[in-house]
């Protein structure tokens, strides 16, 4: 096996609660990401999702256990580049300022910037919108803006964060085609965290599945169909099995809770 | 990276007509009205038989300023000045102390109450303790007229500082931005719209000020031609000095709008998309 770009081990996160005790959010996670992979986390609502995201991104240390990343860094600069969930365009900025930022805060010239991004907009499908401020956007177009300013970047590790959670289903299922394509076809190694079980499956060679908070991993799921995967995919007995095989154990801590 | 042929874009919802208010009718309204308040003093002043020493008439304010306007025309320029220059004093010392503040945590902790608290002060009051200590200069009317609008002005531009989205911030600075270019980039263009509010705020009593500033010791400026034109019951160009301060007024309040569309082209298209 070849060595991974980025692995988790028995990770654990815990914060100060109230009366000098300890709430543990995230207990004992370990994961992997090759290059090239697509890997999501799926979990429950409040499951520590988002803290998984923060450690990952380098934005917090685990209180105990380890986050290696085995390629090669640019500088000090952290290895991955994230999306959240709200696209945080600047709204004083036009497309190409706002997908530039990134670069322009590496130290690259503005003029070199926006010429990159002017060869990117085609495969973001916001060709001729360079110059549009966000404001003048639909939903799905901002969150190709927002993705656009994460992979120009350049780092080895993408990170996104229920990058399409705040929009309709058909945009949404629309920009799952599209990024599963862009992903392919670029190589791009990706953590995806959402609680959208389609979009983990449809995605993914790898889902890890989390439990309510504290979050444990309770399921690793390897998908081996080759990527991209197209609409048929959704019509697969692996699909659908997979599918009910997710939904009933994110579903399972709940009915627990109700008991 | 490769270019993905892609299924055809759907198309940006167009953006929500509004019905078109015309530009016509929101300047020839309020322009009627005034015209008829005008008319409705004229007649009163004319018909109600009261001495122009108490009530004169609108034409008799405008003949008797005009014949006037040279004495008007040096006061206004005196307390032009000292509007102005205590306006630029305000700008700069407003954003450089939220500048400041807005970098250091308990700094802001300490003074910002302060700040908050202090705007309740009638600082216009101290305007005698300014001839007491500073003597009767342009500086310190300067200084009282600036002081008087620092406040407000500053904490809406600090305001406007922190308001900046933390995500935001987060998000620049794990792309390789320094806290100083997060100010640049993000938080500086936040606060405009608050500065802007603070501004045209303080547009609506900072001539005010200034004329009150007169009110302790100046040579010259509008407050001092009104107190010498009312102790010669010359009411007519009391008013005529009260019209000319509100035209000024009224141009400071106009530019904060120029001011807005230069600083906020975005913001421009945006409501020109609203129309």
């Amino acid at each position: 096996m070849s060595t991974p770009l980025l692995t988790v081990e028995s990770v654990s996160k815990s914060f100060a609660g109230p009366r000098g005790g300890t709430i543990p959010v995230i207990d004992d996670i370990s994961l992997r990401l090759d290059a090239g992979e697509f890997v999501s986390v799926i979990g429950p609502s409040g499951s520590g999702k988002s803290t998984l995201f923060t450690l990952l991104a380098e934005q917090t240390q685990p209180t105990t256990g380890t986050v290696s990343f085995h390629g090669e860094r640019r500088g000090k600069e952290p290895f991955s580049a994230y999306m959240p969930q709200k696209d945080l365009l600047l709204p004083w900025l036009t497309v190409s300022d706002n997908a530039a930022i990134g670069l322009v805060l590496q130290g690259v010239q503005k003029k070199a910037a926006r010429q990159r991004i002017r060869e990117l907009l085609p495969t973001f499908r916001l060709e001729g919108r360079g110059s549009a401020y966000p404001f003048e956007l639909s939903g799905g177009m901002r969150q190709r803006v927002a993705l656009l300013r994460t992979v120009v970047q350049d780092r080895p590790v993408l990170l996104l964060d229920e990058p399409f959670g705040a929009l309709d289903y058909l945009t949404r299922t629309e920009l799952q085609l599209w990024l599963a394509e862009l992903c392919a076809q670029n190589g791009l190694s990706v953590v995806l965290i959402t609680h959208d079980v389609p979009e983990a499956l449809f995605l993914s060679d790898r889902v890890y599945v989390l439990s309510d908070r504290p979050a444990r991993i309770r399921m690793v799921l390897e998908q081996h169909d080759p990527r991209p995967r197209g609409l048929d995919y959704l019509e697969t007995a692996e699909f659908t099995h997979n599918e009910r095989l997710l939904i009933d154990e994110l579903t399972a801590s709940a009915r627990r809770g109700a008991e | 990276m490769t270019t993905i042929e892609a299924p055809r874009e759907v198309a940006a919802p167009p953006p929500i007509r509004r019905p078109r208010r015309p530009v016509a009718a929101q300047i020839l309204l309020p322009a009627a009205a005034l015209i008829l308040l005008l008319l409705i003093w004229q007649l009163a002043a004319t018909l109600g038989g009261m001495p122009a020493s108490v009530l004169p008439s609108p034409l008799r304010v405008a003949t008797a300023g005009w014949a006037d306007r040279a004495n008007i025309g040096e006061a206004t320029g005196a307390t032009l000045q000292i509007t102005l220059l205590g306006l630029l004093t305000a700008v700069v010392s407003a954003i450089l102390v939220a500048s400041v503040l807005s970098f250091a945590a308990p700094l802001r902790m300490t003074f910002l109450p302060i700040l908050i608290g202090a705007q309740s002060v009638p600082i216009i009051v101290l305007a005698p303790l300014f001839v007491i200590w500073f003597g009767f200069d342009a500086g310190p009317k300067i200084a009282l007229v600036a002081i008087v609008s620092l406040l407000p002005l500053t904490i809406s531009t600090l305001q406007g500082l922190q308001a900046a989205d933390p995500d935001a911030a987060v998000l620049l600075r794990s792309m390789g931005a320094s806290r100083w270019q997060v100010f640049l980039r993000l938080r500086v263009f936040t606060a405009l719209p608050h500065f802007i509010t603070g501004l045209r705020i303080m547009t609506s009593f900072i001539v005010v000020s200034a004329i009150f500033s007169e009110y302790v010791g100046a040579k010259l400026g509008l407050g001092i031609y009104m107190q010498a034109q009312k102790n010669l019951f010359r009411t007519d160009l009391v008013f005529a000095a009260v019209f000319v301060s509100i035209a000024i007024g009224l141009s400071l309040f106009a530019l904060t709008y120029l001011l807005e569309f230069l600083l906020m082209p975005w913001e421009r298209r945006r409501k020109a998309a609203q129309r």
